[in-house]
């Protein structure tokens, strides 16, 4: 049986170390399995974080092979025979053990964001599809936080002072896009999640495992609202004139 | 089980193993050299023109006596402008040319000074929308001009592979420019609801075709991008009398 080789990092906030464990390959084994047969043969302390192995609970996200994954997504036929395979933590959270990141700062940005708000005499909830196709999209995220690792304005400029990040840009953008919604976040968007920190890179569309299209149907959308509102002058113009229909 | 000495969870660039540096290159060599090309050839200012072909870079032709320069700096700025705000190509330059970030997962510049769009210069990419506007009213002159094409200047119709490069290259030069995500927005993108009223469910047919071209946007960018250098090539080429317009009849 082709045995892999895993270079797992086991350490805590003081410090630590890639220690490379050997695990036999079965057909249809996911990185996840691998991790787990070292917890039950060689590292039983092996602290990692994980649910449903269904891609499904978004607590198994790790770095493999430098690329932010979920580890039950990650087949373990993607690599060659020879391939070192390199597991990390999520870089752009504070390591608690191992594999486990402390990320608790997103919970936070979320409690920022304002929720559904429907008009308060709403009473006919008849929804089209096609008004709600968009919004469904977005509720797909499992909350991985896969596109918060990744993207740059997080891990390299370490600007959570400042910018929201990807994940709470698809919530707001779901929020906003409903057709049921009131609430007006243009100004919290634009002056304290930052979304102008955001260069529509698309990494977070690259890695997201709901395949969510973040910066395309999210992001840039959200953008263009946010346009709309303090640097379109000529068409805030114009729709005054003619009366808006939102 | 083996030890290897490293302290960090995470040092150097990147530990990606693949080749993520090959995309950043080849998008940055290309743009360099079409950059490089256009420019040469809005400065020239002679070889433009030959017959009823007229290079997308000079069109529309704006003659002025007040001005003595290339007649195609007058209008390259707004091609310029639609494509250097462009939602996809930004994307390409800031990943190729500002290492912001190299690629996903790579480290290209790192500490807190970055402010991404939201001060001056960048800040200015807002303005996306308003080069769109502009650059529909080029494309129209652009389909203008292919047309024109097929007609020779003593009012015969005169159909040639070049007037089919013309019209090809509008065909992708309108798939880019009606594929823009400024455009998505303002056909229907900025309505909450899209079922009510007429006006409302005519937006979101037209949202609904501009979201097919605006998932191959980045294709439509580069295609458009080469066949507009190229019709230009063809062009000059012609004027130059390096080749023929090869006329069908
Ligand atoms: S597109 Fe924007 S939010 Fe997504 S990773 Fe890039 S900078 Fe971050
Ligand atoms: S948007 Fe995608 S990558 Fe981001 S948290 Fe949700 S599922 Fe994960
Ligand atoms: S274990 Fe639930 S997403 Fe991987
Ligand atoms: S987004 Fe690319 S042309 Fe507008």
């Amino acid at each position: 049986m082709r045995k892999a080789k895993l270079n797992v990092y086991r350490g805590d906030k003081n410090g630590g170390e890639f220690k490379q464990y050997e695990v036999p390959v079965e057909e249809g084994m996911v990185v996840l399995d691998a991790i787990h047969y070292i917890q039950a043969h060689d590292a039983p302390d092996l602290a990692v974080r994980w649910n449903c192995k269904a891609a499904k609970c978004g607590s198994c996200s790790a770095e493999v092979n430098g690329m932010p994954s979920l580890m039950c997504k990650t087949r373990m036929d993607r690599f060659g025979d020879d391939e070192e395979i390199k597991v990390q933590p999520l870089k752009t959270f504070p390591i608690i053990k191992d594999l486990v990141t402390d990320v608790s700062w997103n919970y936070e940005v979320n409690k920022k964001i304002k929720g559904f708000s429907p008009a308060p005499d709403e009473k006919e909830w008849v929804i089209h599809q096609e008004d709600i196709d968009r919004v469904q999209e977005f509720r797909k995220c499992i909350e991985c936080f896969l596109c918060q690792d990744v993207c740059h304005v997080l891990r390299d400029h370490d600007r959570k002072d400042a910018f929201m990040g990807p994940r709470f840009l698809v919530r707001t953008a779901g929020l906003d896009m409903h057709p049921k919604d009131t609430a007006n976040r243009m100004k919290y968007l634009k002056d304290e999640g930052h979304i102008g920190m955001c260069n529509i890179t698309k990494c977070c569309t690259e890695v997201c495992p709901e395949d969510i299209h973040i910066t395309d149907n999210a992001i840039i959308p959200l953008k263009e609202r946010v346009v709309d509102e303090f640097y379109d002058p000529i068409g805030k113009f114009i729709k005054k004139v003619l009366g808006s229909n939102k | 089980m083996t030890n290897t000495v490293d302290t960090k969870a995470h040092t150097g660039r990147t530990s990606r193993t693949d080749n993520w540096w090959l995309s950043p290159l080849l998008v940055g060599v290309g743009f360099a050299l079409f950059i490089a090309y256009a420019t040469v050839r809005a400065f020239e200012n002679n070889y433009f023109e030959i017959g009823q072909f007229l290079s997308p870079f000079y069109s529309p032709k704006l003659i002025f006596d007040w001005w003595h320069f290339s007649p195609a700096i007058l209008i390259l700025w707004i091609p310029a402008g639609f494509r250097a705000t462009c939602y996809y190509y930004r994307k390409a330059y800031y990943r190729a040319y500002f290492q912001t970030p190299t690629a996903c997962s790579v480290v290209g510049t790192s500490g807190k000074g970055y402010s991404g769009e939201t001060k001056f210069p960048l800040i200015l990419q807002n303005a996306h929308r308003y080069f769109f506007y502009c650059a529909a009213i080029v494309l129209f002159i652009l389909w203008y001009d292919a047309i024109v094409a097929f007609i020779s200047p003593q009012g015969q119709f005169a159909p040639s592979v070049l007037g089919l490069v013309m019209v090809l290259n509008c065909i992708l030069l309108s798939g880019y420019t009606f594929g823009c995500h400024a455009g998505r927005h303002l056909c229907g993108g900025a309505l909450n609801c899209f079922s009510q009223t007429e006006q409302q469910k005519v937006r979101f047919r037209i949202w609904h075709f501009v979201t097919k071209l605006n998932e191959h946007h980045m294709g439509w960018a580069w295609a458009s991008l080469f066949s507009v250098g190229l019709t230009d090539l063809y062009v000059t080429m012609v004027a130059r009398g390096l080749a023929t317009p090869i006329f069908f009849l």
